[in-house]
């Protein structure tokens, strides 16, 4: 028996394919279409779907470039990191943040169409916001893993085509 | 030199090279269709007995680092104690039995030899061994090679290939001493419920039996499992259960797996296994160690995607019209192909020519496996999904849909 109850199942398979049909869904876990659908449209509604994207490779023609940056902040009284992060969050360069525990308090990943778009981005936009102690800011060089995926691939199936 | 014209009467009469029960036995019955399988390009193999699933890699780093270590010698014959105190503890948590490690345990290179070793320690020449076709090819040739008789029990589409007592007790004799059980099971995918299992092991208590329970795809069970057949009343001092890595963990190429049982059961197998094999590869133990104790989440990972493929490979022969009742375990479905008027080798070899899809035909897994073919879903769901469709064209052509 599965390990897991349908809605579990569901967002499962959606992590790992997005673009999955809703009748392998159902036949891969054994249910109707009608069930998957409204399944679906449950974790729509609850917000524990947010959106479907892609999971993309690494392009070097695209002007894109990416930085974690490393956020120390003077929490409020009473907000904490809330209000200054819904502030940071804000911005269109902010593709994700959290709040971390560890050396530093917010942890960002910034994109931009140029080193000098995300440095200025820092400089005049981010270091500039009250409660903002200091950035440290990361330039990503190289991508090796996504979202479960190795972007090398390994060798392919060593099986012998037929076995007991 | 000096030749002899006349040729010298042999002192002896000539003695055949290969002993006689050796050259009797028959060569895996899929060995002429894998020689064809490789003849061919882009064939989508149905055909395979192992996960397509690469070793986790904490597995993988486990071994790589014990060699790092030094750890290339033998180890007890019996096996690591640390890896049999992990497999004690992992039995108890999983399968629900105690024994203990010191002496209840041993490490062995794969059920195969497991099952080897134990037939030979407790077979006399002429005791004979029951067992269930379809079953893995192994079972009679290890019989065999024990000097001891197989004696294969059929078992039905009707009851899904699950071993019924009423046919074991027309088989059973007083040279009965061993009743070999295979479930969850290769070729066919069956399964024991707990009520099934009750009813074997009354059996084996009645005519006071030895049981083999190979539970190598109990990991890989989609109903809920029930405690191993060893743990019913009567069962412990009589049965030696079999389970090891190469199915759960995706570790075939490791060799490595167990066998726990009453202990001068486990003790007179470790004397041939010393003598024979003297002790399992040492990394493998090593890797086996981690997958005891780190790698339950990959082993569910693995297990809830063979489930869903199951689902999938079902329906698609029902829907194709070729029946195929949904297995309770392991990584096989085993549908029904006499509809199609076709013999399993006829129907496999055509599929493979025509389609290059390769099934094995039921036969090889006892004469009893006629009439259906055995399709392993350890491959991607695409090759699932293609395989399943050359199938429907192949069914086509010949008006069968």
């Amino acid at each position: 028996m599965t390990t897991k109850n349908l809605q579990t199942s569901v967002l499962a398979l959606l992590r790992k394919n997005a673009r999955i049909s809703v009748q392998e869904m159902a036949d891969r876990l054994d249910t109707t279409v009608a069930r998957i659908e409204a399944t679906i449209k449950k974790l729509e509604a609850d917000k524990k779907i947010l959106g479907y994207t892609a999971i993309t490779a690494p392009d070097e023609e695209a002007d894109e470039i990416r930085a974690i940056i490393e956020v120390q902040v003077q929490p409020e009284r009473d907000a904490g990191f809330d209000n200054i992060a819904q502030r940071i969050a804000k911005f269109n360069e902010v593709a994700t943040l959290y709040l971390v525990s560890g050396s530093h308090d917010l942890h960002l990943e910034v994109v931009g169409h140029s080193l000098q778009d995300v440095a200025r981005f820092v400089s005049r936009k981010l270091s500039s916001q009250p409660g903002v102690k200091s950035c440290a800011t990361l330039f990503l060089l190289k991508k090796y893993k996504e979202s479960g995926i190795v972007l090398d691939k390994e060798e392919g199936d060593a099986r012998l085509k037929v076995t007991p | 030199m000096r030749v002899s014209k006349s040729p010298r009467k042999p002192a002896v009469v000539p003695r055949p090279r290969v002993a006689p029960h050796i050259a009797a036995l028959p060569k895996s019955g899929i060995r002429d269709f894998f020689e064809l399988v490789n003849t061919m390009e882009d064939v989508i193999s149905l055909g395979i007995g192992e996960p397509d699933f690469v070793a986790p890699w904490k597995i993988r780093e486990a071994t790589i680092y014990s060699l790092q270590r030094g750890y290339t010698h033998y180890t007890s014959n019996l096996g690591d104690p640390k890896l049999r105190e992990a497999v004690c503890k992992y039995f108890a948590r999983r399968f629900g039995g105690i024994y203990n490690f010191k002496t209840e345990c041993i490490i062995t290179v794969g059920v195969s030899e497991g099952l080897d070793i134990a037939t030979r320690a407790v077979i006399c020449p002429g005791d004979e061994v029951l067992y269930h076709e379809p079953c893995y090819v192994s079972y009679g040739p290890t019989v065999r090679m024990a000097h001891g008789v197989p004696v294969p029990v059929v078992t039905r589409a009707e009851h899904d290939f699950v071993l019924q007592v009423s046919h074991l007790e027309k088989a059973v004799t007083p040279r009965t001493k061993v009743l070999m059980l295979n479930y969850p099971n290769n070729p066919t995918g069956a399964g024991m419920t707990a009520e099934d299992k009750k009813k074997v092991a009354e059996f084996a208590v009645k005519h006071d039996l030895l049981v083999f329970s190979d539970e190598i795809y109990d990991e890989l069970s989609y109903v809920p499992r029930s405690p191993s057949i060893a743990t019913l009343p009567g069962m412990r001092d009589r049965t030696i259960v079999f389970n090891g890595f190469s199915k759960a963990f995706a570790m075939t190429g490791y060799r490595i797996g167990y066998a726990v049982g009453p202990h001068d059961l486990i003790d007179a197998m470790m004397k041939v296994h010393q003598y024979s094999m003297l002790c399992a590869p040492g990394p493998s133990q090593f890797g086996a160690i981690e997958a005891l104790n780190n790698a339950d989440e990959e082993r569910d990972q693995m297990h809830d995607e063979y489930e869903q493929r199951r689902n999938v490979i079902v329906k698609r022969f029902n829907d194709l019209g070729l029946h195929c009742f949904k297995p309770r375990g392991a990584f096989y479905v085993f549908p029904d192909i006499r509809s199609t008027g076709m013999t399993s080798m006829d129907f496999a070899t055509s599929l493979l020519r025509e389609q290059h899809v390769a099934v094995i035909p039921g036969t090889a897994f006892g004469a009893c496996g006629e009439g259906f073919v055995r399709c392993s879903y350890a491959t991607s769901m695409e090759g699932i999904e293609t395989a399943m469709e050359r199938i429907g064209i192949f069914l086509k052509k010949r008006g069968l849909r």
